[in-house]
């Protein structure tokens, strides 16, 4: 009976081995797949676990934690949360964080590579764990100032530095609270979450940096300009045929100037200049088919279209589309067809140009510190590359400033400054209503804000209401304020 | 340490031939003249009266930090309630110093300390659902944990030989049928996980009587092969180059193993089915010394569940999780998904090397963190080194039982002590080896650690039986050498 004995306990002993090398495959070998799997819940709840940082607007919390009684140990607070929303997105218990919340969690939660000595260091020194605090750039009086002048319409406004990209306002309405977004139950996060899914205005939806993109209209102009200047084979003096309506090649297409009628003071030829500055439709389509879309694509690339710009949040991107035919080129060269722009990308395109020509890459934030005050990061602006010559810049420059005093886009005037700027009232299809645009800088000779203005629905006007009459005064209303602080 | 380590059955007491002539009389009780009784049972049982202190130091450090982990704060009623416990166990060693005082001084420490962890963690996963009082799974552990060491003092006490359950070999057969059935009667069994295994009278005083049922089986097999193994060792036909057994002889086989397909059709519970079969398996094997029983009855046992993964789909269920539990489609299927599976893993992989700490981790994610899954929820707080640990007192607490096999003095009592040690190496193979994707997973108590009244009692019970055996073996030199 022992040999028998011996081999079952042999057999038994077989069984435990096979237990401490499946827990040690499991617990060890495939413990880092099983910690990146993305239904891992364990993951997002570590970083609960620690007291993330906070995100600050000249050094007050836009998003801090606060100790709580319950499991997650920390709740989040969005002292001004809808004013935010758009750029902190916020971190619920469960499902996906969003904003700066999602793209800077590592340092905020104290995860990041950078950040290893320190935890150490406050492991060892009993501390508890505890994430970094990260400095946006947003300008607190650009970004109350851009919120109130929007009102209740639907759109966004973005305020950006020229010289570095710097991102002093971003505001989207309408929006959420994100507070609703992080309380310490699944289920109404759920319920908050599938509520705002369903709201027709489409509150979730950062307008600023994407969202159901919007066709630019007239503020493409600027892009189109650009490349013409820089083809080197026309000025602003260049001339264009000036009818009532063109017929597009091929096509039953009919393009009228906006108010109907020729452009401008209704000579033969209308030059570049005033073109632009009357923001008229029929001589940009003439332009277009003679650039090609090839060279606008090649103009609005370099101004960042078809490019996704991190902020550090990842943006969606503007397009302006590939193989267009003569009549499309035609359309795509005022805005239309399938050209879309975000507010941020024709913020880049105005501040571009008040930058001398250098694209400065779009971005949110300052600095990132590490509890113990040591800087992990500094952003000091870096450039995206050379849209157009420092010649083109101040030329076009003159010719915004132009549309503001005397051309299409007079009410963004402010008294004592010069303003640049361009209007835009794209449509959207037949009877819909339309995307009111202005996009500009002030001071014209020493620009220190670049502004877009985006109100979608048409301002609530359908198809009365026009960038001038709305979209220009908000910019104008924001430059003030934050001219005059 | 050799001292007690009597594996080759010298035992402490009987030294000389002198005293192996004495053991015709009745027991050691009286030592022969001129030979002083060697203090021995009294070294052993201070032995494990420091290893129990140890267990009992470890667990209520286990509970406190807990508390500081998951509460940042000490609660004394809890520690008390475990303190109560302590005091049970310690009367268990009491009586031992009576009755036994030749048994193991391992198995009563291991018990312990793995009851106790078992308690803190389900403590600890109260305190992650908020429960207390009454609805607290651990309060209710401690209480079932009393209501077991209760059983075992009443076991060690009543049972003053082994010998005596080999009466009642037929009767202990009749209590497993009737136990098993238990919770198909309408009205009593209920329903829980798909596994129809409980009883009880609405929430209260639920039961699982297959958990008693592998006490009583055990008893049986070894009675019932001690009696029949001359017929059930001849051989017949030889087959691929193994002597097979006769064809008359394979009732019992065939019998056992329609109950455990039985038990995996009606009650739905693989794990029990495969408990009971490997047991009955292993005792044939270690009675008849025929390889071919093993064979036949892996074969049948192997090709029934062949069978039952394509015809329920419970069992299917298992396979696929078991197989592929990563894809999406396996961890999204419900019911009967791997998400649970899944849940498991990702707790076990957050404990990593060392675990997250007691209270520091999220066992509480996964489905039945403090039953089924309670291996997962210690990997993920104490982390691999926890888990060995833990793996490495069910190895020897097994291996002290089967070294009363080894040193056994009757066939009865030899196969009783493997019967019992075999089927608690067999319970955590299945419930780890489910959790850690080493067979399909299946529906098990994980013994002493997982919460469950009935599981407790029945290990516990285990525990006093080992223990009477063991001290039997020492008390009793070896009268028969078996092969």
């Amino acid at each position: 009976m022992n040999r028998e004995l011996k081999r079952v306990s042999i057999f038994s002993l077989l069984m435990f081995v096979a237990l401490f090398v499946s827990t040690t495959v499991i617990q060890y070998f495939a413990a880092d797949d099983l910690a990146a799997d993305p239904r891992n819940a364990r993951t997002l709840y570590a970083s609960f676990s620690v007291e993330r940082g906070p995100i600050l607007v000249d050094g007050t919390p836009v998003a801090f934690s606060q100790p709580s009684d319950d499991d997650y140990k920390f709740l989040r607070v969005y002292p001004n949360g809808p004013l935010y929303a758009g750029i902190t997105g916020y971190i619920p218990v469960n499902g996906e964080a969003t904003g700066l919340e999602s793209s800077l969690n590592e340092y905020l939660s104290g995860q990041d590579s950078s950040q290893f000595f320190d935890k150490i260091n406050r492991l060892i020194s009993g501390q508890d764990p505890m994430g970094a605090s990260v400095d946006i750039a947003i300008d607190p009086v650009a970004q109350q100032a851009a919120w109130d002048a929007l009102g209740d319409y639907q759109g966004a406004v973005v305020v950006t530095e020229p010289a570095t990209g710097r991102i002093l306002a971003m505001v989207t309405k309408p929006t959420f609270d994100p507070n609703s977004m992080v309380v310490h139950d699944g289920a109404a996060v759920e319920a908050t979450y599938e509520g705002l899914l369903a709201d027709p205005s489409e509150p979730l939806i950062n307008r600023a940096t994407g969202g159901d993109m919007n066709p630019p209209g007239s503020v493409f102009k600027l892009v189109v300009t650009a490349a013409a200047l820089e083809s080197g084979r026309y000025t602003p003096e260049s001339t264009f045929p000036n009818p009532g309506t063109l017929t597009l090649p091929g096509t039953d297409s009919v393009v009228i100037n906006s108010g109907g009628g020729t452009c401008g003071s209704g000579g033969a030829t209308v030059t570049l200049a005033d073109a632009l500055r009357f923001s008229c439709n029929i001589p940009f389509a003439e332009l277009g088919m003679e650039l090609g879309d090839d060279a606008i694509r090649e103009q609005a690339e370099k101004f960042g279209f078809n490019h996704a710009f991190e902020i550090p949040t990842m943006t969606e991107e503007s397009v302006y589309p590939r193989g267009l035919d003569e009549p499309q080129t035609a359309l795509s060269a005022f805005g239309q067809y399938t050209v879309r722009a975000t507010p941020l990308q024709m913020a880049v395109v105005s501040a571009t140009i008040a930058n001398g020509g250098i694209v400065m890459n779009p971005n949110l934030v300052d600095q990132i510190t590490a509890p113990d005050f040591t800087p992990l990061q500094e952003f000091e602006g870096s450039e995206f590359g050379r849209a157009i010559s420092e010649d083109t810049a101040k030329t076009m420059t003159e010719m915004m400033v132009n549309g503001v005093e005397t051309g299409a886009a007079t009410n963004a005037r402010i008294d004592g400054v010069s303003v640049a700027g361009k209007t835009g009232t794209a449509e959207n299809g037949e009877d819909d209503p339309y995307t009111l645009w202005f996009t500009g800088f002030a001071p014209a000779d020493n620009p220190q804000y670049a502004i877009t203005v985006l109100v979608e629905d048409g301002g609530g006007l359908g198809q009365e209401g026009y960038g001038n009459l709305i979209a220009a005064p908000i910019a104008k209303q924001v430059l003030e304020a934050v001219l005059n602080k | 340490m050799s001292d007690f380590d009597g594996l080759i059955g010298q035992t402490p007491s009987a030294p000389t031939p002198t005293a192996q002539a004495s053991s015709a009389q009745p027991p050691a009780s009286t030592p022969p003249a001129g030979i002083r009784r060697i203090r021995m049972p009294q070294r052993l049982r201070n032995l494990e009266f420091w290893l129990l202190l140890m267990a009992c130091l470890i667990n209520a450090a286990s509970i406190v930090l807990v508390q500081l982990g998951a509460l940042g704060r000490v609660d004394t009623q809890l520690v008390l309630l475990g303190a109560g416990l302590s005091v049970l166990v310690f009367g268990l060693h009491i009586a031992m110093r009576f009755v036994a005082r030749d048994a193991d001084p391992f198995l009563l420490p291991i018990a312990t300390v793995l009851n106790g962890l078992g308690i803190a963690m389900i403590y600890r996963i109260d305190i992650a659902d908020g429960d207390s009082g009454w609805q607290s799974a651990a309060v209710r552990q401690i209480v079932w944990s009393a209501i077991a060491i209760i059983c075992a003092i009443a076991t060690i006490l009543l049972i003053r030989n082994h010998r005596v359950l080999f009466r009642y070999t037929y009767v202990a057969g009749f209590v497993a049928i009737i136990l098993l059935m238990l919770p198909l009667v309408p009205g009593l069994g209920q329903n829980r996980g798909g596994a129809r295994v409980w009883i009880g009278i609405g929430d209260i005083a639920t039961f699982q009587p297959g958990e008693i049922a592998k006490i009583a089986l055990a008893v049986f097999f070894a009675g019932y092969l001690v009696r029949n193994r001359d017929s059930l060792s001849m051989v017949g036909k030889q087959f691929l180059g193994m002597r097979f057994p006769r064809a008359r002889d394979l009732g019992p086989l065939l019998i056992v193993w329609a109950l455990s397909m039985s038990v995996i059709v009606f009650q739905r519970d693989l794990g029990t089915a495969l408990l009971y079969f490997g047991l009955f398996l292993v005792m044939l094997y270690v009675a008849t010394s025929r390889l071919s029983w093993v064979v036949l009855g892996l074969s049948l046992f192997l090709a029934g569940a062949l069978i039952a993964s394509q015809t329920l789909d419970y069992v299917n269920n298992r396979f696929q999780n078991w197989l592929d539990p990563l894809s999406d489609a396996r961890y999204n299927a419900d019911p009967g998904g791997s998400y649970q599976l899944v849940q498991g893993l990702f707790g076990l992989a957050n404990g990593g090397l060392i675990g997250t700490g007691w209270g520091q981790g999220s066992p509480e994610l996964t489905p039945v963190p403090q039953s089924d899954y309670i291996i997962a929820s210690l990997g993920e707080e104490l982390g691999l080194a926890g888990l060995f640990a833990i793996l490495a007192l069910y190895v020897l607490l097994v291996a002290r039982g089967f070294r009363i096999g080894f040193a056994g003095q009757d066939d009865f009592g030899k196969l009783l002590g493997v019967g019992l040690a075999f089927v608690i190496a067999l319970q955590v193979f299945i419930v780890v080896g489910g959790v850690t994707r080493v067979i399909p997973l299946t529906g098990l108590t994980t013994p002493f650690l997982a919460a469950g009244g009935s599981s407790l009692v029945a290990n516990w019970i285990i525990i006093a039986l080992l223990l009477r055996l063991s001290d039997t073996v020492r008390n009793h030199p070896r009268l028969v050498i078996d092969g």
